[in-house]
C-alpha cells in the first residue's frame, strides 16, 4: 500500500509531463519500466484467475490469457452449488468476528501498554512481540491438541480462536497510540472521564486510520486463511471458502476452472472492504512507517 | 472559587529530586504565574496541583481541603494545556461541552452554559467547526472554553501561549487577563516567558532547579530581585552584573571606578556583584560605572540598545533612539545610585 503512495507522485508527474515539455531522462524511463514490470507481476495471477474461470475444462492447461471459447458456465455451476454459499457464510462469520475481536482487544491492550506506566509493562510487550517470531506451522499442533481437549474441533470457535487477538495488531495499535498526545488523555481525565471512557471516546477516534488498516489486514488474513481451517474442520459444512474451493474436482483431477471461479467470486467482499477503507489503510500504513 | 496552598511539596522521579520543599499560598481569585527556565519544576508543580502527578512529600490544599489523595476530576480544577489538547475529531461545540459530560446539569442547562461560554469567548459562530478549521488563537480559546464551562474553582494553565506567534501571544495574553478580571477565578499559570509573567500576574513565583527563588508582585521582583538569578531572569535584556569589592569609600568595580554606595553591613574587601539594568544605564549621566567602546547597536525605534565592551565583558546600556553613539565610539556609562543593585558575590543573595 505504501507503494500506492510512492507511485502517486510519479503518475502525477507522468500526467503533467505528457505535454511536450522536457523529454524523460533514462532514470525516469528505468523507473517506469520497473514499476510496469512490478505491476504486471502483480496483475498476472489475478488476470489468469479470471481467465481460467472463463475457460472450459479442456482449455484450462492452455497458457493463453484470452479464452478461445469464453463461458460463464463455471459461474453458473459454482453459484448453483449450495455448498459455495455455506462456505462463503462461514468465511464471512469467521472473518467478521475475528476482525471485530482484534479491533477491540488489540487496541485495548495496545492502549494499555502505551499509556499506562506499570511494572513489567516492557516485559509484557516484548513477550507479546516475541510470539510474532513463532511460525504458524509450529503453533498448529498445540492449537489442534487444545481444540481437541476443549471440544472445539470442527466448530466456528475452533477456527477463530487462534486469531481473536494478534501480536501484530497489538504492536500496530501500540505504535499508533504513541502518536496520541498524553495531553488529550490527561485533559479527559481532568474532565472526569474514567479510563475506559477515555480509551473509547478520546483515544479510539484518534487512531481510526490504524483501526481501518488493522480491520483490513485481519479481515483479509482470515478470509484467505487455509492451513488452520483445513486442519481443524472435518465436515464440509464447516469449511471456509478457501478450504471448500480446494475440494472442487474429484480424486482424479482438480477442477481448476471451478476453483478459480470460486476464488474470483470470493475476492468481491475483500475488494469491497478494501475500497471502503483504502484511504484509511494507505494513511495507516504510511503513518505506521513514519512512526514505527 | 478557591484558594490553593502548597505545603513543603517535594517530587522525586527515580533518584532525581525535581521539587524541593515548595510552599506557596495562592489567595482566592488571585492570578499567580510560575516562571522559570526549562527543568525548573514549574510544570511538575502544576501537574501535582492538577493531580496528574503525585507529590513525593508535602500537601496540596484546594479550597481548604487536602487533595493529595483525590483524583483530578475530584479536585474541581480545569487545565489548559500547551498544545491545547482539543479533540480533533469533535466540533468546537462538542469540545467545549466535553467538560460537562459528567456534570449534574440538565441538558437545557448544559446548552445554556455552553452558549454563555461561547459568547464570552466570542466563539458563537464557530461552534460547528472542527479544530482543523480554526486558527491557533481560536483553538486556544476553545481550550479555555472547555476549561471555563465547568466553572472550576481553580484554572491551571500550562504554557498555553507558547505555540502561538508573537502577535497572537500578545493578544491572547490580554484576553486571558481580561477574562480573569471578568470571571475572577483563581488562576495558576505556568510560563517560561518572563514578559508573560510580568504582564499578567498578580504575583510571580520564580523557580530554579525546583526551588522557589522569590515570590512577589511584578514590580517587587523587577525592582527588588532577591538574588542574581531573579535579577538576571526578570527583565529583558538581562541585568548587567559587574564584579566589585566593598571598600571604605563604597563599592570599587573590578578595574573600574569606585561607586559611592555605602552599605553598613559590608566588610571592607568583601567581594560583591553590582547589578544595573540596561534601562537604568545611560550614556554620560549619573554615577559613572564603566567606560568602553560600543561594539553593537540595536535600534528599537524610540531608543537604542548599545553593547559596550568594558574590560573584555559586554555591558548593555540604553541610548537615544535618534542620536545613538556610533559603533567604535568610546562612551562613559552611568546610572543613578538608587537604581543600583548589590548582591553577595558568593551566594548571589541581594544585599540592598
Amino acid at each position: 500500500m505504501a507503494i500506492v503512495e510512492a507511485i502517486r507522485p510519479t503518475t502525477d508527474a507522468l500526467m503533467k509531463t505528457s505535454a511536450p515539455k522536457k523529454p524523460a531522462n533514462l532514470g525516469q524511463i528505468l523507473r517506469w519500466l520497473l514499476l510496469f514490470a512490478g505491476g504486471i507481476a502483480m496483475i498476472m495471477p489475478i488476470a489468469y484467475m479470471i481467465s481460467t474461470s472463463l475457460k472450459w475444462p479442456h482449455e484450462v492447461y492452455n497458457v493463453n490469457l484470452i479464452p478461445r471459447e469464453p463461458t460463464l458456465e463455471n459461474y453458473t455451476y459454482v453459484l448453483e452449488d449450495g455448498r459455495f454459499y455455506m462456505w462463503f457464510w462461514n468465511s464471512i462469520i469467521i472473518a467478521t468476528i475475528t476482525t471485530v475481536s482484534n479491533i477491540f482487544f488489540d487496541s485495548l491492550v495496545g492502549y494499555t501498554l502505551c499509556k499506562f506506566r506499570f511494572p513489567g509493562r516492557y516485559i509484557i510487550f516484548i513477550a507479546i512481540l516475541s510470539t510474532l517470531m513463532i511460525p504458524t506451522e509450529m503453533l498448529v499442533i498445540p492449537w489442534y491438541l487444545m481444540s481437541q481437549q476443549f471440544g472445539w474441533l470442527d466448530t466456528h470457535w475452533g477456527i477463530m480462536f487462534p486469531g481473536l487477538m494478534t501480536a501484530f495488531g497489538t504492536f500496530l495499535m501500540k505504535q499508533f497510540f504513541e502518536t496520541v498526545p498524553d495531553d488529550f488523555i490527561e485533559a479527559a481525565r481532568i474532565d472526569g472521564l474514567n479510563e475506559l471512557q477515555i480509551w473509547w471516546t478520546v483515544a479510539m477516534p484518534l487512531v481510526k486510520p490504524a483501526l481501518a488498516a488493522l480491520a483490513i489486514f485481519v479481515f483479509l488474513g482470515n478470509w484467505t486463511a487455509f492451513i488452520w481451517p483445513l486442519i481443524v474442520t472435518n465436515s464440509t459444512e464447516m469449511y471456509t471458502l478457501p478450504v471448500g474451493l480446494s475440494t472442487f474436482g474429484d480424486e482424479a483431477d482438480v477442477a481448476w476452472e471451478l476453483i478459480m471461479t470460486g476464488a474470483a467470486i470470493s475476492t468481491i467482499p475483500t475488494l469491497v472492504v478494501f475500497l471502503i477503507f483504502q484511504r484509511y489503510i494507505i494513511q495507516g500504513v504510511v503513518m505506521a512507517g513514519l512512526k514505527g | 472559587m478557591a484558594n490553593v496552598a502548597l505545603r513543603n511539596l517535594g517530587k522525586t522521579f527515580d533518584k532525581t529530586t525535581v521539587l524541593h520543599d515548595i510552599s506557596l499560598e495562592v489567595a482566592d481569585g488571585e492570578f499567580v504565574v510560575l516562571v522559570g527556565p526549562s527543568g525548573c519544576g514549574k510544570s511538575t508543580t502544576l501537574r501535582i496541583i492538577a493531580g496528574l502527578e503525585e507529590a513525593t512529600t508535602g500537601e496540596v490544599e484546594i479550597a481548604g481541603r487536602v487533595v493529595n489523595n483525590l483524583e483530578p476530576k475530584e479536585r474541581n480544577i480545569a487545565m489548559v494545556f500547551q498544545n491545547y489538547a482539543i479533540y480533533p475529531h469533535m466540533s468546537v461545540r462538542k469540545n467545549i461541552g466535553f467538560g460537562l459530560r459528567t456534570s449534574a446539569l440538565s441538558k437545557p442547562d448544559r446548552i445554556k452554559r455552553l452558549e454563555e461560554v461561547a459568547a464570552l469567548l466570542d466563539m458563537t459562530d464557530l461552534l460547528d467547526r472542527k479544530p482543523a478549521q480554526l486558527s491557533g488563537g481560536q483553538r486556544q480559546r476553545v481550550a479555555i472554553g472547555r476549561a471555563m464551562v465547568r466553572d472550576p474553582a481553580v484554572f491551571l494553565f500550562d504554557e498555553p501561549l507558547s505555540n502561538l506567534d508573537a502577535q497572537l501571544r500578545t493578544q491572547m495574553r490580554l484576553e486571558i487577563k481580561k477574562l480573569h478580571q471578568r470571571v475572577g477565578n483563581t488562576i495558576i499559570f505556568v510560563t517560561h516567558d518572563q514578559v508573560e509573567a510580568m504582564t499578567m500576574a498578580d504575583r510571580i513565583v520564580i523557580l530554579k532547579d525546583g526551588v522557589i527563588q522569590q515570590v512577589g508582585t511584578p514590580s517587587e521582583v523587577y525592582h527588588k530581585p532577591a538574588n542574581t538569578f531573579v535579577a538576571g531572569f526578570i527583565g529583558a535584556p538581562s541585568m548587567n552584573m559587574m564584579a566589585a569589592t566593598a571598600t571604605s569609600q563604597g563599592i570599587r568595580l573590578f578595574n573600574g571606578p569606585t561607586v559611592a554606595l555605602v552599605q553598613s553591613d559590608l566588610t571592607v574587601g568583601q567581594p560583591v556583584t553590582l547589578g544595573v539594568r540596561p534601562d537604568d544605564l545611560m550614556v554620560g549621566t549619573g554615577q559613572v560605572l564603566a567606560e568602553g567602546q560600543v561594539v553593537v547597536q540595536e535600534p528599537l525605534g524610540a531608543e537604542t540598545l548599545i553593547y559596550v565592551s568594558v574590560d573584555g565583558t559586554e555591558v548593555i546600556a540604553k541610548a537615544s533612539g535618534r542620536t545613538p553613539p556610533a559603533v567604535g565610539e568610546t562612551v562613559r556609562l552611568g546610572a543613578a545610585t538608587e537604581n543600583l543593585h548589590l548582591f553577595d558575590a558568593a551566594t548571589g543573595a541581594a544585599l540592598r
